[in-house]
């Protein structure tokens, strides 16, 4: 081991050998002097005689040196060198890289966060979650579930869980809150250990409403509770039922939906005191959000859908009316099976790619730079292959430079990124809703970072590699650096077209995106969230019977109507644009087998008051609106949209009076008829049939005040507040103003147009960068042609026109290309982004004017550079 | 261009086979300790000026046999009265000379005999 000391005397052996030299050298001078030369003559002789002194002192050296390791870092201090002479380039160059790499990492990480990284659970990676057949609706009934449960070989325990909302009452402060009710065992099967207290479990359940016990999660406790020890074994209200707090889940646990946070769980056998209904017993009814556990050590997923299978034809032969076919399928939990993941995923894949192809354009970009920048170093290039450099050394050099502004720009965009990320994790879109977006990076990001930084470091380090084989060191040290003006195409103008080609595929995308979000966000919904604040309450929060529910709603709607300025007040269950909303298959009115395969349709189902229409400005095309007479005892009717009457009665003017039959097989009669709409979450929906059904016949306990006012809304709201609380103070009330309930809706298209945004911005900033790199350089490079020029009398726009000319050129190519391309690409944001259509001609001519200011932008200081040249200097100089 | 091209970028441009000057040093050594420069004018004398070896490329080959601890080297005054730094050979260097010149002779002897046949 004695290359530790060998370092540190490594200095030491330097200056002897540079020593000795020197007095080789000398002795060898003296010798000559002696046999006669001049002073002058035997050092000349003696040096020549001695060879290539700084060669072969480092040739000595490099005997000390672990060859490779050492000539590495005599490399990394060149490079670092030869950037901090040229700052500008490298500053350029890194923030290109640690934007284009930022962008991936952060793509990346979410889409590593939502679909590569299981469930932070123990063994997540053998969790599944069960899914019907071929419905993406993976969720099942309370008999269902425990006959699966009871009945499976493949899985070692099978949970259960749904989500709800109650009002949660430490002591006269009832606060809306969301949770979890859960199977007993659904800890257990998880395997998550309590960090406070301990967990309910399956031995806890003995029937109905046997089990009011309730484990906080650890953010609800740490901010509700500031962290309180003392909280397990007190009591909370949660609707008026007395629960005991049981435990605090660890600070990592945030259930097994991803995005959604909820604050609590509570056992389902008590979901009647929290949903006010009980399901437990209802096989037909679906309302138990997902069912997943942990498959059996050894088990694969297709032996375990073949077992769920053989359930199912037990289920189905069991129960015809209820379990029609019952097949089964395993998806991965966290995004809800094929529920939210398709859309999601569709949607990161593109975004990923869009990243990618940034990153592209950043390495085309700097490749066209390291091009230039090798091209000016012909001349050192050559002196050092004269002075006996290998081309291999000078190749790895540059590949170091080009390696170290890649990392350097790949750790500043992992650091932009990480600090992105943390706030994206921290982010609370929805007021309404607790949020937790896992997408805090692991190492699988920085790996990803480091790897997209050495590969795109290599491909634009590689280049100039062609340049620097093909040249001939005689030559160029004969001919100096002037620049031959090649009217050929050279590798660096098809990378400055690529370059400019994927910018304009990002401007013209984000463009139609933001183009489609702002058509949409003026569309025609079927109703105007302009003016109106939505109140939300539940009454089965308060405690209501549902007896005592339809005079309390109408009590709240009248006391809402007295207060001065509003103009209206309607009642809606969910209102339309809302992120849930309710589907109901309806049958033909003389249907006798009402199971799904025979339903006419599947239509969204709103209850509402019959003031309703008027306060959401949805306009009745025919027939009637409801009144308050359309009650239980009256015969059931509905007002259905124009969707639904072409779809069920083909003719709108046939279908008032006719009747169709709900799922329950009662007959509803059509009133009247109103506009289609939106409702959906979805924007770029295709008409829907929906159904307006009167809340007297169809009660719910959970609804919206629709209150149409003029009034300045903060002020409205806190009148609002102060008339319910005087009719019940133990109802809690979330107040907001139509257009905000909808921001949830349209919060996908709004992170699609944000996303895609961002990425145009890059792209344009990236091709000013990359038009400006040619301008200046082209510029820089025939300052003394464009001299000669102006001295020969040329007018300035023959000036910019010599000098410019190619950059327009290839900005022209390159935005055709990319508008061309980008317009393509459009098909697929279709998709996402509502009325994104590529044939706009706003659009089209948006991309071409932006693309034109990006090149007058880039080329303003070459250009201005061009025309102050001024001749006689120049020509002076050389 | 080509061919001075090649010769330019032929660094290891020795004249001599990998290892020979290494063996003429130690042989050298092996009669006497030396300095740099007194190594040069011993192998030219001795070869008859046959060998025209640059005198720096002795440099290189002494820090190699430096570090494999073949030769160690001190600085000390010369009979002229010059600072020199004088080479002296290790018993490794030794037996590794004897180990190389007998390859050495070997590598000669089937040379000699394909080229001179019969």
């Amino acid at each position: 081991m004695d290359w530790i000391p060998q370092i540190f005397r490594r200095r030491k052996f330097y200056e002897d050998l540079s020593e000795e030299i020197r007095l080789h050298i000398e002795e060898r001078t003296e010798q000559l002097m002696c046999d006669g030369m001049s002073a002058e003559e035997a050092m000349r002789a003696a040096r020549r005689a001695f060879g290539n002194r700084t060669l072969l002192e480092e040739r000595s050296r490099e005997v000390w040196q672990w060859p490779t390791l050492e000539s590495i870092g005599a490399d990394l201090r060149f490079a670092l060198r030869q950037l901090r002479r040229s700052p500008g380039f490298a500053v350029i160059a890194v923030l290109t890289l640690a934007l284009a790499i930022g962008a991936n990492a952060v793509v990346f990480a979410v889409l590593n966060g939502l679909f590569l990284r299981p469930l932070n659970v123990p063994h997540g990676e053998t969790l599944y979650a069960l899914q019907r057949g071929n419905d993406t609706y993976i969720a099942q009934s309370y008999p269902d579930y425990l006959d699966l449960r009871d009945r499976n070989r493949s899985f070692d325990g099978l949970a259960a869980y749904n989500i709800s909302q109650v009002a949660l009452d430490t002591g006269n402060n009832p606060a809306s809150v969301w949770g979890y009710e859960t199977s007993g065992n659904y800890f257990d099967e998880l395997g998550v250990r309590p960090y406070l207290g301990r967990f309910f479990n399956a031995s806890d359940e003995h029937g109905l409403n046997s089990a009011p016990y309730i484990v906080l999660t650890y953010g609800y406790w740490h901010s509700y509770f500031q962290d309180d020890q003392g909280v397990v074994g007190r009591q909370v209200l949660l609707n008026k039922h007395p629960f005991t707090i049981l435990g605090v889940a660890p600070p990592d646990f945030h259930g097994t939906l991803l995005i959604f946070s909820p604050n609590f769980f509570v056992p389902m056998v008590n979901g009647e005191q929290i949903d006010g209904e009980n399901f437990l017993n209802a096989r037909g009814t679906r309302w138990v959000f997902e069912v997943l556990g942990h498959l059996k050590p050894g088990v694969s997923s297709a032996q375990a859908t073949a077992d769920l299978n053989s359930v199912g034809s037990y289920l189905e032969k069991s129960y015809p009316k209820d379990d029609g076919k019952s097949s089964f399928s395993l998806v991965r939990p966290g995004l809800h099976g094929d529920f939210f993941a398709p859309a999601i995923r569709a949607f990161l894949a593109g975004l990923m790619v869009l990243a990618g192809l940034i990153l592209l354009a950043a390495c085309a970009n700097l490749g066209s730079l390291f091009a230039a920048r090798a091209a000016d170093r012909r001349r050192e290039v050559a002196l050092r292959l004269a002075l006996g450099s290998t081309r291999t050394r000078i190749l790895r050099q540059l590949l170091t430079e080009a390696l170290l502004i890649s990392v350097a720009g790949g750790a500043a965009g992992l650091v932009a990124s990480v600090i992105l990320l943390r706030r994206l994790n921290m982010w609370q879109p929805f007021p309404q809703f607790p949020m937790n977006i896992p997408v805090s990076p692991d190492a699988n990001v920085y790996l990803v970072a480091l790897l997209l930084a050495i590969v795109s470091g290599l491909l634009f380090g590689i280049v100039p590699v062609r340049q620097v084989f093909k040249s001939n060191p005689y030559e160029i040290v004969k001919a100096g650096s002037s620049a031959r003006i090649g009217r050929r195409l050279t590798v660096r103008d098809l990378l400055i077209v690529l370059q400019i080609a994927i910018c304009a595929v990002l401007v013209t995308s984000s463009m139609v995106a933001v183009r489609g979000l702002a058509r949409s966000l003026h569309a025609n919904f079927g109703f105007e969230p302009q003016d109106t604040l939505l109140v939300d309450t539940n009454l089965a929060m308060a405690g209501y019977p549902p007896d005592k529910m339809a005079t309390m709603q109408r009590q709240m709607m009248d006391a809402t109507r007295a207060i001065p300025g509003v103009n209206s007040v309607g009642l809606v269950d969910t209102p339309p644009l809302h992120m849930g909303w309710n589907l109901s298959y309806v049958f033909s009115d003389h249907a006798t087998d009402l199971r799904t395969p025979n339903a006419l349709a599947q239509a969204i189902e709103y209850r509402i008051s019959p003031e309703y229409l008027q306060a959401a400005k949805t306009a009745l095309l025919a027939g009637r609106n409801f009144n308050w007479h359309d009650d239980e005892n009256a015969p059931r009717v509905a007002v259905i949209n124009r969707e639904f009457a072409r779809k069920i009665f083909a003719n709108r003017s046939q279908a008032i009076g006719e009747h169709f039959k709900m799922p329950d097989g009662k007959l509803v009669q059509v009133a009247g008829i109103v506009e289609d709409g939106k409702y959906t979450a979805n924007l770029a929906e295709d008409p829907q049939p929906a159904m307006f059904l009167p809340i007297k016949q169809f009660p719910a306990s959970e609804t919206c005040l629709v209150v149409r006012s003029g009034r300045d809304s903060e002020q409205l709201v806190a009148a609002i507040r102060g008339t319910l609380r005087d009719l019940d103070p133990g109802l809690p009330a979330f107040i907001q103003t139509w257009n905000e309930e909808m921001n949830g809706a349209l919060f996908a298209s709004r992170m699609a147009t944000v996303s895609l945004g961002l990425l145009g911005v890059m792209g344009a900033m990236l091709s000013i960068t990359g038009i400006f790199g040619m301008a200046a350089y082209s510029v820089g490079k025939r300052l003394r042609e464009l001299g000669i020029r102006i001295a020969l009398g040329a007018q300035r726009k023959e000036v910019l026109h010599a000098a410019l000319g190619r950059a327009f050129k290839l900005l022209a190519v390159g935005s055709i290309a990319g508008l061309a391309l980008g317009l393509l690409a459009t098909r697929v944001l279709a998709y996402i982004v509502y009325q994104a259509t590529p044939r706009d001609p706003l659009v089209l001519a948006g991309v071409v004017v932006a693309m034109a200011l990006l090149g007058l932008v880039a080329t303003w200081i070459p250009a201005q550079r061009a025309l102050s040249v001024n001749p006689l200097i120049l020509l002076r100089e050389d | 261009m080509p061919i001075a091209n090649k010769a330019m970028t032929e660094t290891d441009s020795r004249d001599l086979f990998p290892g020979a000057l290494e063996m003429m040093i130690l042989e050298s050594l092996r009669r006497e300790p030396a300095h740099g420069y007194a190594l040069v004018q011993h192998i030219q004398q001795r070869s008859n000026n046959l060998l025209q070896v640059e005198e720096g490329s002795l440099y290189p080959a002494l820090q190699r046999l430096l570090k494999t601890k073949l030769v160690k080297a001190e600085w000390e005054l010369s009979s002229t009265n010059r600072r020199v730094r004088t080479y002296q050979i290790t018993a490794a260097g030794l037996r590794h000379l004897e180990q190389q010149i007998s390859t050495f002779e070997r590598m000669f002897e089937g040379i000699s005999l394909v080229l001179n046949p019969g």
